[in-house]
């Protein structure tokens, strides 16, 4: 049976490599322009490296434009990087600041409309067409996730159930009564409903869902699989961050090999993350993108957080859209012990691999004279045993496939079932004690 | 055969306490214990009045609970009682993972799981020694 993929905008969605370029050397020139002209950061920023738009004519003088950082728009915050009037603003986000002040951003009425246009390409990409029922389990406000959804959601024509996150019995008895087909959430909290419909003895066959997109965190390859046996469901990575617009930056087709990014509205590059060089396709680093469309708050060069690798090539589902890799981690979230640098996700990707381990488990870092990782991990049935020597091999096993495969050194603690906190939003499943102390 | 009931618990205080009132408010008698225990958590192992019983309690209150069977046979009040028995298991190539005792009033009774429960069985009674049924070690 060959594969079926949907698109929204076939023409757009379709276009080949030749073509991408064109739109983007010409859509490039313009927001070049339209921020040097609009917003005075870039306009300073340009003059100070004794720049000017008009030396910027394809994508290969794009490294030429210094990057732009987070730390730019928290120094802009609330609304310097604008490139508008607040007048023809229509609608305010804001990203939930961790440290400080949160990173606000600010769309026109335009800029609502081509949003809606990518979530409604990126919706279809996973096969979600107007007959579907989606439950959006995001939440709707500041955060860009829930109406992000809905509009998309609304454009291609299907129902949406904007029931918003939290309130897992209510979830299930909405997904049970209106027949949701489609969930969307993060994977965190998918993994929660999962667990919370074993409790309840809810037969997910009973349940009409057949699609998830899942986003907001990092989630590994291996907890994809989780995630699919455990609700019975395709699930799709989908990426986005509110500095860009949101959800809908890029998205998986059925190939699930790389989420294709929007070419005709932004342009991604990969550079080193220590020295700002580009680096070449195909080789990982820190993602970075310009915005080619946006009005509101158009970003030149934008570093996010996120590690991946970039691949050009066409895909099965007749897409040139260049294809990110699922984020391995984000830049910020790399751990470094004893020397050795390592992401949680690549822990887990790890972790899941073995049998018995759940996606329950804690990384806990902590320094007495050396760094230690201990990793609680919930006993689950499969691995209970009455020999005591079992359950230390089980031990044991983690902790060398952990060494083999990352030259980390682990202590495995085993604790009770439910003993880990479960999330609603993203899983904190790191806690770096060493911070505290110095 | 005796049905043997082992629960995971981590060391942590007031666990036990916890464990055993859930018991009692069950009406749940244990017959016999042991507990393997650990840095991190410990592996009790019981035997109680009513096995079944015993497990769906200790499910539903989220408890990790597995069901392991063991042999319960007698052992001679005198020197050398359970020398016999290892002996004669170690000739015979099983291995015992482990073993606990209880009492009653006229006699001691050993507890072990062995990785081939058949043959020990049979061993044992070429050997005359009373091997207990499950209903019997119940309701002592
Ligand atoms: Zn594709």
């Amino acid at each position: 049976m060959s594969k079926r993929y949907e698109y929204w905008n076939k023409e757009m969605e379709l276009k080949n490599r030749k073509e991408l370029d064109e739109i983007q050397n010409k859509r490039l020139r313009a927001i070049v322009k339209y921020c040097y002209d609009n917003v005075p950061f870039y306009n300073k920023k340009f003059k100070e490296n004794n720049l000017h738009p008009d030396d910027i004519k394809t994508k290969d003088d794009i490294i030429k434009i210094p990057i732009t950082y987070k730390q730019d728009l928290r120094d802009n915050y609330p609304f310097n990087m604008f490139a508008v009037p607040m007048k023809d603003i229509v609608r305010i986000h804001a990203s939930s600041g961790t440290t400080g002040k949160p990173t606000v951003v600010g769309y026109t009425a335009k800029d609502i409309e081509t949003w809606t246009e990518l979530m409604a390409r990126t919706i279809m990409a996973t096969n979600v067409t107007k007959e579907d029922i989606i439950q959006n389990a995001y939440g709707y406000g500041l955060f860009t996730g829930g109406l992000g959804f809905h509009y998309g959601a609304e454009k291609i024509g299907a129902t949406v159930i904007p029931i918003s996150g939290g309130n897992t019995e209510r979830q299930i008895l909405i997904m049970q009564d209106f027949k949701s087909t489609v969930l969307t959430c993060t994977p965190s909290y998918s993994l929660y409903i999962a667990e919370y419909l074993k409790n309840l003895d809810i037969d997910v066959d009973s349940l009409s869902l057949r699609v998830g997109i899942f986003g907001a965190e990092p989630w590994s390859e291996a907890l994809r699989s989780k995630i699919e046996d455990a609700l019975h469901i395709d699930a799709f990575d989908i990426y986005g961050l509110s500095e860009l617009c949101g959800p809908g930056v890029s998205i998986e087709c059925p190939e699930k090999a790389g989420l294709h990014i929007w070419e005709d509205h932004f342009i991604p590059e990969i550079i080193d993350p220590e020295n700002g060089e580009q680096k070449n396709m195909g080789e990982q680093g820190a993602l970075v993108f310009t915005t080619l469309t946006k009005e509101g708050i158009p970003l030149l060069r934008y570093l996010t957080n996120d590690i991946t690798v970039l691949n050009e090539e066409k895909c099965n589902c007749g897409r040139w859209h260049i294809r990110m890799r699922k984020v391995i981690g984000r830049a910020d979230d790399m751990l470094i012990i004893r020397g050795i640098n390592v992401f949680p996700s690549e822990v887990e990707y790890q972790l899941m691999k073995i049998p018995g381990v759940s996606e329950n488990y804690q990384i806990i870092i902590d320094r007495d004279i050396l760094d230690r990782l201990i990793l609680k991990v919930e006993v689950t049935p499969e691995a209970f045993s009455d020999k005591v020597s079992e359950m230390e091999d089980f031990k044991k096993n983690i902790e060398q496939r952990l060494y083999s495969s990352l030259q980390i050194h682990a202590n495995v603690e085993l604790v009770a079932p439910g003993k880990i906190e479960r999330s609603i939003g993203k899983a904190k499943r790191v806690i770096d004690l060493r911070t505290k102390n110095i | 055969m005796v049905k043997q009931v082992s629960v995971f618990l981590p060391n942590e205080p007031g666990v036990l306490a916890k464990f055993t009132e859930l018991l009692e408010n069950n009406k749940i008698n244990i017959r016999a214990l042991t507990v393997a225990e650990t840095a991190d958590y410990g592996i009790l192992r019981i035997i109680v009045n009513n096995p079944d019983k015993c497990i769906e309690v200790l499910r539903n209150a989220n408890y990790l609970v597995s069901e392991t069977d063991v042999l319960a046979f007698e052992v001679e009040d005198k020197p050398g009682g359970l020398h016999r028995i290892a002996n004669l298991m170690g000739e015979n190539n099983i291995n015992i993972e482990y073993l606990y005792s209880t009492l009653t009033s006229k006699t001691a009774i050993i507890l072990m799981r062995v990785n081939d429960l058949e043959k020990a069985s049979t061993l044992l009674k070429d050997a005359g020694i009373k091997i207990f049924s499950g209903s019997e070690i119940y309701s002592i």
